[in-house]
């Protein structure tokens, strides 16, 4: 490898790392004040917040590329119907569009005493990206409080219901 | 991004129109709008554009004429969120967002209760979860009051009042003493869903046998056997039977039949008798016969 090579991987390396520390997401957790009998162990904990973050992945690449089967793995119930749903309208208008959160702040709420649902709360920054037939139309910065319960499944929590709420 | 008009939106709002400003220009948008209720959006300037409505819960795109009131009929949108509204006309674009909220009326409501099954007397042995929902399927976050009650085929009626909080409230209770199948409701307005749960008794309290002489055997039989509360053991409950002699045992397991078990067995003179089912114990006997 000549030097002049060996100069461009090392800057396709920095540009990709560059990337990824724009890409980064700041996730705050608030200390759990849970309504509830049941004890959240440190365990369920990490896990719930580790499957909700994985879920905004998931809603990332569906919206952006009209494909509701990858909400399949992080959505279920009403929270997939609807974004299902959202993917179907924009596929027929022929608009995509792109969801980038930049940071979470996240508080436990409720861990019902059945052990069958979490429900919390996720203030959002986050970036909208509208594309019309490939031509992007707007970019807009939101924040957002979105309440979400997620269910146990087979091997994770999936979101149930995913709903940002007025203040 | 430059933008050469305003937008704004008008209808069934909940709450003041907000100023906003993008992009040096000047967007009147509603905080709220109810679920499912029509509105409309009127912009200035003139021309031809194209407005898009923006969510996670739903998409709309119009071609709008600027200086026109644009409608949107009832139920037009009606999954609650932020909406991003967003106008382009040619290559000016115009945002602003507003919140689709929960119709405040509860129209249906999702009920946890859990166990189906549960021994009686059993303190916070019952729990019930419920998410409010309006006719939408939007969690209504506001507070709702909700009460949950359980009954017995006696009569007797344990009752929470409550208010949800962020659209989900949550109850436990006791179950009773008296075994047989109770009716646990959730009610939310003129809405109610119900579940049954089961109470069958608990461990046997009491184990008590006696034994004669049956020909050259010994017949073994129980009282009936009962809960603390009284409750008759269920038919079928394995009910061991132990004869201890010169170190040995020999045992016959039985099952309950009509309240009772009883097994013939031959018996050693001088051995001892014993009872049990589960964990536990009954009586003794010493056999000299």
């Amino acid at each position: 490898m000549t030097a002049h090579k060996r100069f461009l991987v090392l800057l396709a390396g920095c540009i990709v790392l560059s990337q990824a520390a724009i890409a980064q997401v700041a996730v705050h957790v608030e200390p759990v004040t849970l309504h509830s009998p049941r004890p959240l162990t440190d365990q369920s904990k990490a896990a719930v917040i580790r499957d909700y973050l994985h879920a905004w992945s998931g809603l990332q690449a569906a919206l952006e590329q009209n494909r509701p089967e990858l909400l399949d793995a992080d959505f279920v119930g009403i929270a997939k119907d609807r974004l299902a749903d959202t993917i179907h309208q924009q596929g027929q208008l022929g608009i995509r569009t792109h969801y980038q959160d930049r940071s979470h702040d996240l508080r436990l709420l409720l861990y019902s005493p059945d052990g069958l649902s979490i429900e919390l709360t996720d203030t959002v920054e986050y970036d909208v990206q509208l594309i019309d037939h490939d031509k992007v139309i707007s970019t807009q910065h939101e924040s957002a409080r979105y309440l979400v319960v997620l269910a146990p499944s087979e091997v994770r929590w999936r979101v149930r219901v995913f709903q940002s709420t007025h203040d | 991004m430059k933008s050469g008009f305003p937008l704004l939106l008008s209808g069934l709002f909940l709450g003041v129109a907000q100023l906003a400003t993008a992009q040096g220009t000047t967007v009147t948008l509603p905080k709220t709008v109810e679920a499912g209720t029509p509105f409309s959006i009127q912009s200035n300037g003139s021309g031809k554009a194209t407005l898009y409505i923006i969510g996670t819960g739903q998409v709309l795109k119009r071609d709008v004429q600027l200086g026109e009131s644009t409608s949107f009929p009832a139920g037009s949108l009606y999954n609650a969120g932020r909406y991003l509204a967003v106008l382009t006309q040619d290559s000016s674009t115009q945002n602003g967002s507003f919140d689709v909220v929960p119709a405040s009326k509860p129209a249906e409501m999702s009920f946890f209760a859990k166990p189906s099954r549960l021994p009686v007397g059993l303190h916070d042995g019952i729990t019930g979860t419920v998410y409010v929902f309006d006719t939408y399927h939007n969690l209504i976050s506001a507070p709702t009051p909700v009460s949950f009650e359980l009954s017995t085929p006696s009569g007797t009626l344990q009752k929470r009042a409550l208010v949800t909080s962020e659209g989900a409230a949550w109850t436990a209770m006791d179950s009773t003493a008296q075994q047989g199948i109770d009716r646990f409701a959730a009610r939310i307005g003129d809405i109610s869903s119900t579940r049954i749960v089961g109470q069958v008794p608990g461990d046997p309290c009491t184990l008590k046998m006696n034994a004669r002489q049956s020909g050259q055997q010994v017949e073994l039989i129980t009282d009936p056997v009962r809960d603390c509360s009284g409750n008759a053991i269920p038919d079928g409950t394995i009910v061991t039977f132990t004869q201890s002699y010169k170190g040995t045992q020999s045992t016959i397991d039985q099952p309950l039949k009509r309240g009772v078990a009883q097994v013939t067995m031959q018996v050693h003179p001088g051995a001892t008798l014993s009872v049990a089912s589960g964990v536990v114990m009954g009586n003794q006997i010493g056999w000299t016969k």
